[in-house]
């Protein structure tokens, strides 16, 4: 009898879970939402959730240490005098300086740079530091405007303008006071020491008509030389594809659910957006049904960690990917020590003064990081170094790369481009009815053609 | 100087160095020719905007651009040091990201008038639309006469005047921009307040009408800043955040 009450009393209510205690019990004892870095938690359907039907009779491998598979990738080739020409199809994403340190910007242009991709501005505009750095450098036109100008436009390799992001669609970030270094707020245009509080939508355009003009503004201010990325969270994909091509767009970069970002609102991260393989799916189809794909270039982001994720973006429709979140991970995110002067430092201590531990953490929006990533503090700053995270992050995306090309030629292409969605099936349903295609083992797509 | 005309423009009257006609040479035409050597071009004149968009955008010289009539979104975009002159109406986002120099509209602006504005000054001489100024980071900003609602939305750095009247939510979310204001508002938007007006603020209003060519007694001017009350987050703002 005492066993049985045992038993029910640490049964678990379904409804009621420790999650949702959690959330009603700190809501109650501070009366707002809680605010946190990075992406969502919760499980989603992913491309773990594809699998790769490789080649053995009907189809033929190549030879996986022997022949050649490109992976040579042009983005923008719709409009731009001079279009991007990447050495692989993996980029790095937008992440700010301000969200980074200057440092870290630094070491993201080296990596990118050494491996012959392009890496990425963000709010909080274009640090001299990664635009010497990074020999393609995407320049990102944000909302909020902090630090955009035209002499940085000019130096840009491209632009991208900036909708949302799959972190937040709809929603700005807040950058605390902690982060607002008196660099960063010169930057910025804002007092010290303040919490920022950026915008969630353009101050001078609001639809797909003005954002036309808007595009045009910007390839007039760079004699059209430059190709021009629209970047959104992944919500209405197949109509926002639709109007970001009429817009006039080069390239879309479509942001699943999965995204990153340095700090916003709980609810943001965890409830809105769609996955990203169901959002590459969805662009792709809007691109076909423009007659589009070809011209103008599809990246997918948001939760791209390995490999096999960014041969599966590519198989579904994606031209390139890039990454966030994986890269600040290759960078000693979530790890229990940084290296300095070659020695491992333990960090739990600070893990455990933000209240976490390493793997656990998410805490980008504190400042305060114990591997001094998401940081502007001085001393926190130090923890990464500048030549050791630019190694790190380049042997990241080397490893990526070989993992794709190994998978493209178990596929029996010579290209990563060749990819195709006939190259995968679902291991789940919820997986096969996003990414169109089969269950493993039949031929059934929920909610396919004739269904 | 005798007028330079490009194309098959016809001759200018002698008083540009530089004339185009929008009706003879394409937008881009035109801003390929601002954005090359501009050295020995004092003035430039561009005959029938006819409502075209991105007109002069990415101006960095210090030239006389007259633009002579009715244009449409972008007039000015990103300017640095030209001086330029719309004769007639713009559309939306004139003098947007401005960074140095004079964008002036002789008639009215729609909406976004000098959007996230760095530095520079952009004069409206009739009305400006809604969100005028909206986040102005340095730009001065002077509407000879009213702008619409959401007026300086949160604007950052700068000033703005208004010689007529403001529609509502003037000023919401203001950090560190100060908008200065002769006529009614239809409410402040959240975090505004008026303060009293000082000398300081008396001068910065008449420099900025001097410049601007209008004449109004400053001392008719109201003062409307940040109440700094939202610089930290605060969840018991709610929907006044
Ligand atoms: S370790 Fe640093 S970068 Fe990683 S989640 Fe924590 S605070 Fe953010």
């Amino acid at each position: 009898m005492a066993d049985r009450l045992e038993g029910l009393a640490l049964e678990e209510n379904a409804t009621y879970d420790q999650e949702a205690l959690n959330y009603i019990q700190r809501a109650a004892r501070y009366g707002m939402y809680d605010i946190r870095g990075l992406g969502a938690k919760r499980s989603l359907p992913g491309f773990e959730d594809l699998t790769f039907l490789t080649g053995s009779m009907s189809r033929y491998p190549l030879e996986g240490y022997r022949e050649k598979c490109v992976t040579r990738t042009a983005i923008g080739t719709r409009h731009a005098e001079n279009p991007i020409e990447l050495d692989i199809p993996i980029t790095i994403a937008g992440m700010s300086f301000g969200a980074l340190s200057a440092t870290v910007k630094d070491a993201l242009g080296h990596a990118a740079s050494e491996m012959g991709t392009s890496t990425t501005t963000g709010d909080g505009g274009m640090t001299p530091e990664e635009r010497a750095s990074s020999e393609t450098l995407v320049y990102q036109c944000l909302p909020s405007r902090y630090g955009f100008n035209p002499d940085d436009v000019r130096k840009a390799d491209a632009i991208e303008v900036v909708v949302g992001q799959g972190a937040k669609p709809g929603g700005g970030g807040m950058l605390l006071g902690l982060k607002m270094g008196e660099r960063v707020a010169r930057m910025r245009t804002l007092p010290p020491g303040i919490d920022q509080r950026s915008a969630c939508r353009h101050p001078d355009w609001t639809g797909p008509d003005d954002l036309t003009i808007k595009i045009r503004e910007l390839r007039e201010i760079t004699d059209w030389r430059v190709p021009i990325y629209i970047k959104f969270g992944a919500t209405r994909v197949f109509n926002d594809v639709k109007l970001a091509v009429h817009a006039g767009a080069d390239a879309i970069v479509v942001d699943g659910m999965q995204g990153g970002t340095a700090a916003t609102q709980q609810v943001f991260i965890e409830d809105t957006g769609i996955p990203t393989l169901a959002a590459v799916r969805q662009a792709r189809e809007a691109l076909e049904d423009l007659d589009m794909r070809g011209t103008v270039q599809l990246i997918a982001s948001g939760g791209i960690r390995t490999g096999a994720d960014v041969a599966k973006a590519i198989a579904l429709g994606a031209d390139a990917v890039s990454i966030g979140q994986g890269v600040m991970m290759a960078l000693g995110c979530n790890s229990p020590h940084y290296w300095q002067n070659g020695e491992a430092v333990s960090a739990l201590e600070d893990y455990k003064a933000l209240g976490t531990k390493p793997g656990y953490c998410h805490h980008c929006q504190s400042g305060k990081c114990p591997v001094g990533i998401t940081t502007q503090d001085p001393e926190l700053e130090q923890r990464v170094d500048l030549e050791e995270g630019a190694k790190r992050v380049r042997r990241y995306l080397q490893t990526l790369n070989m993992e794709l090309t190994t998978l493209a030629r178990a596929c029996g292409k010579s290209d990563v481009h060749h990819l195709e969605p006939e190259d995968l099936v679902a291991l789940t349903v919820e997986a096969a009815a996003m990414a169109k295609v089969p269950l493993a083992g039949t031929d059934w797509i929920p909610g396919g053609a004739g269904q | 100087m005798a007028g330079i005309s490009e194309g098959k423009a016809p001759e200018s009257n002698g008083e540009s160095d530089l004339r185009f006609d929008l009706r003879e040479h394409s937008v881009r035409h035109i801003n390929g020719r601002l954005h090359g050597d501009l050295s020995g071009i004092r003035h430039v004149a561009i005959d029938h905007p006819d409502g075209a968009h991105n007109l002069a955008v990415g101006v960095d010289a210090p030239v006389n651009i007259d633009i002579q009539g009715h244009a449409g979104y972008f007039i000015g975009g990103m300017n640095q040091q030209a001086e330029i002159t719309v004769h007639g109406n713009v559309g939306w986002s004139v003098g947007e990201n401005i960074m140095s120099g004079t964008v002036r509209v002789k008639g009215f602006a729609s909406e976004c008038a000098a959007a996230s504005g760095h530095g520079g000054l952009v004069v409206i001489e009739k009305d400006a639309s809604s969100r005028c100024g909206i986040s102005m980071k340095g730009v001065d900003i002077v509407v000879g006469g009213s702008v619409g609602h959401m007026s300086g939305f949160m604007a950052q750095l700068g000033t703005m005047v208004i010689c007529g009247d403001a529609g509502h939510g003037l000023g919401d979310s203001l950090y560190e921009a100060v908008i200065y204001i002769r006529g009614k508002d239809h409410g402040l938007g959240a975090d505004a307040r008026e303060e009293p007006m000082e000398e300081t603020d008396r001068r910065k209003v008449a420099g900025l009408l001097e410049k601007a060519g209008l004449d109004y007694a400053p001392s008719e001017f109201r003062r409307i800043a940040s109440g700094r009350t939202l610089y930290h987050w605060n969840a018991d703002a709610e929907q006044e955040y």
